[in-house]
């Protein structure tokens, strides 16, 4: 059995989203006697192209394209496709981030292979190929299998480990077999923000509502955030009064979220909101109302005003930082 | 310009998530449902466009007959027409396959789904779709406009924004700052009666997957509350008690 992976790259280099995607691979593969092959659509140096061995890729092969280097649906789709077939892969892991949830579907199209995204778990094949995802914006989970010879697990990002389990560097060559008319949509500009680290892969996340009451008063989600090293998230109508930008908002209709740590300061924890973030290891809440719905989420929690305890926490993480 | 806009019809945002049968069926009982947020959002953009640049915008749903609340719902905000598919939405494969099978012959010039349903959270009918229609894709669109036969978006990217310009026909999915959603007036909801609703018989299509079963999370345990003028403790707490900083 071989099992593709899509190992998207970003300027030449892997996230650890594609590390993680090789890893979880890796084990199928270890599981069923299998061998593991990483695609990488663009130009990839040999050396970057090599750290996919080391987390368990038997065969690596790169396709150089100018017109790959940026992300394009369509034609990583037919790339990943193709290598697919060549190789005889069953199974096609890809990590659910924004260009794995775009090129997901269209290979599993392209291959009439049933889909699972947003998996949570190794494929349990006792009965059937069934894996766990996450529904209901994390309020529930559902056991789906996938009953098509070849199969597309789109995982979700930050979930899984990336594991050693080092492999002889073998890195094939491929054609990409494509012509210009095929770039049919065309990448303008890319703007990525930079010192900052994104929400979708925080380790700890640092979020304020309503209960802060304007933006102005934002830098208590700042400075402890910095102290920390952590992302900005906000609630939903923090974001509809455009105290913050859409892009941090977090919750079922915005960006689900599973940080190490979760500290959410004047949110009363809506279960819209509750949706978004409850599969976080470690939940602080902060709130003034003790009957806020966060306290039952909660591991830890403060009752109380957000501008007399968060200068104690922030002086707090500040002491620790240095320590 | 003609413009088809996939709405699902989906659990209110407030739903208490249970499950019947066993844990194998999501239990309906007392729930409201609702156009999915982020094809609302598609709808809006559709009409926004077709107002500028004439057209007709069409939705188009696969689901049995309790969906046309919803539907009449897509019709009184301002749709021009509507297409039910009449099938059970038993998964995004099959959604697509069906709605693919329809937009075939009718050569839509744009064509949006949501980023993904808020109760199964594929986010795969948008490509799916493309795919099957050999169209491009665009998903998670923050904006869209459209000039002749060329359209120029905005997408999220992680940890960032790409701006695009595609041709037409094209397959687009919307994100939420796409726009801001639009209210049905009295005027809307009189006119949606009489709008034509058409309903079609599915194509026959191959089962690629079936939810075995569902289960809820586990309870987290009781809060543990620290006082505001130990507040400063909770870094510590953190770091020794939860290990996680």
């Amino acid at each position: 059995m071989n099992i593709l992976v899509f190992a998207e790259q970003i300027d030449g280099s892997f996230k650890k989203s594609a590390f993680e995607a090789v890893s979880y691979a890796s084990q199928i593969a270890q599981a069923h006697s299998g061998s593991v092959t990483a695609v990488v659509p663009g130009n990839v140096a040999d050396d970057k192209l090599a750290e996919l061995a080391k987390f368990g890729a038997n065969k690596i092969v790169s396709i150089k394209h100018d017109n790959l280097n940026g992300f394009n649906a369509e034609t990583y789709a037919k790339v990943i496709c193709n290598t697919a077939t060549a190789e005889g892969s069953s199974i096609v892991v890809i990590s659910n981030t924004y260009s794995g949830k775009s090129v997901a579907p269209r290979v599993a199209a392209r291959l009439k292979a049933g889909i699972a995204s947003g998996v949570i778990s190794m494929p349990n094949t006792t009965s059937g190929f069934v894996v766990r995802r996450s529904v209901f914006s994390g309020k529930a989970f559902a056991d789906v299998n996938l009953t098509t010879a070849v199969k597309v697990l789109a995982i979700t990002p930050n979930t899984f480990n990336t594991l050693e389990n080092a492999q002889a560097t073998n890195i094939a060559n491929a054609e990409a077999g494509l012509a210009d008319a095929d770039f049919t949509t065309k990448s303008v500009e890319i703007n990525r923000l930079t010192g900052k680290i994104p929400l979708t892969e925080a380790e700890i996340v640092i979020s304020g509502g309503r209960g802060l009451k304007g933006p102005e008063n934002w830098h208590l989600v700042e400075d402890l955030a910095n102290a920390l090293g952590a992302a900005t998230a906000c609630s939903k109508p923090v974001s509809d009064m455009h105290w913050r930008p859409h892009s941090e908002h977090v919750g079922q209709t915005g960006i689900t979220i599973k940080p190490n740590l979760y500290i959410a300061i004047g949110i009363s924890g809506a279960i819209q909101h509750l949706a978004g973030v409850s599969s976080s290891k470690v939940i602080v809440a902060i709130n003034k109302d003790a009957e806020a719905p966060f306290f039952k989420a909660a591991d830890y929690g403060i009752v109380g005003d957000a501008f007399e305890i968060m200068p104690k926490i922030i002086e707090a993480a500040k002491a620790f930082k240095v320590n | 310009m003609k413009i088809l806009v996939c709405v699902s019809n989906v659990p209110d945002t407030t739903t208490k998530v249970t499950f019947t049968e066993n844990n194998t069926q999501f239990n309906t009982a007392g729930v409201q449902f609702i156009i999915n947020p982020y094809d609302e959002l598609s709808l809006t953009r559709g009409l926004e466009l077709t107002e500028k640049l004439g057209g007709t915008v069409t939705t188009i749903t696969v689901g049995l007959a309790d969906t046309e609340a919803s539907i009449r719902k897509a019709l009184a905000i301002g749709a021009t027409d509507a297409v039910r598919i009449n099938a059970v939405p038993t998964d995004a494969y099959f959604v697509a396959e069906q709605i693919a099978a329809y937009a075939k012959a009718e050569n839509f010039d744009l064509i949006f789904t949501g980023r993904e349903s808020i109760d199964y959270n594929g986010g795969q009918v948008c490509g799916l779709l493309a795919e099957m229609l050999g169209l491009p894709s665009v998903n998670v669109i923050t904006s869209i406009e459209v000039d002749g036969s060329t359209a120029t978006m905005e997408r999220d990217i992680d940890g960032g924004k790409e701006k695009l310009s595609a041709n037409l026909p094209l397959v687009v999915s919307a994100q939420k700052e796409l726009t801001e959603p639009r209210i049905p007036n009295m005027r809307g909801i009189m006119a949606a009666r009489t709008k034509p609703l058409k309903v079609v018989e599915p194509t026959a299509s191959e089962l690629t997957s079936a939810a075995v079963g569902f289960e809820l999370p586990a309870p987290k345990g009781s809060v543990k509350l620290i006082s505001v003028e130990e507040a400063g403790s909770l870094i510590s707490i953190l770091h020794n008690e939860a290990k996680i900083i």
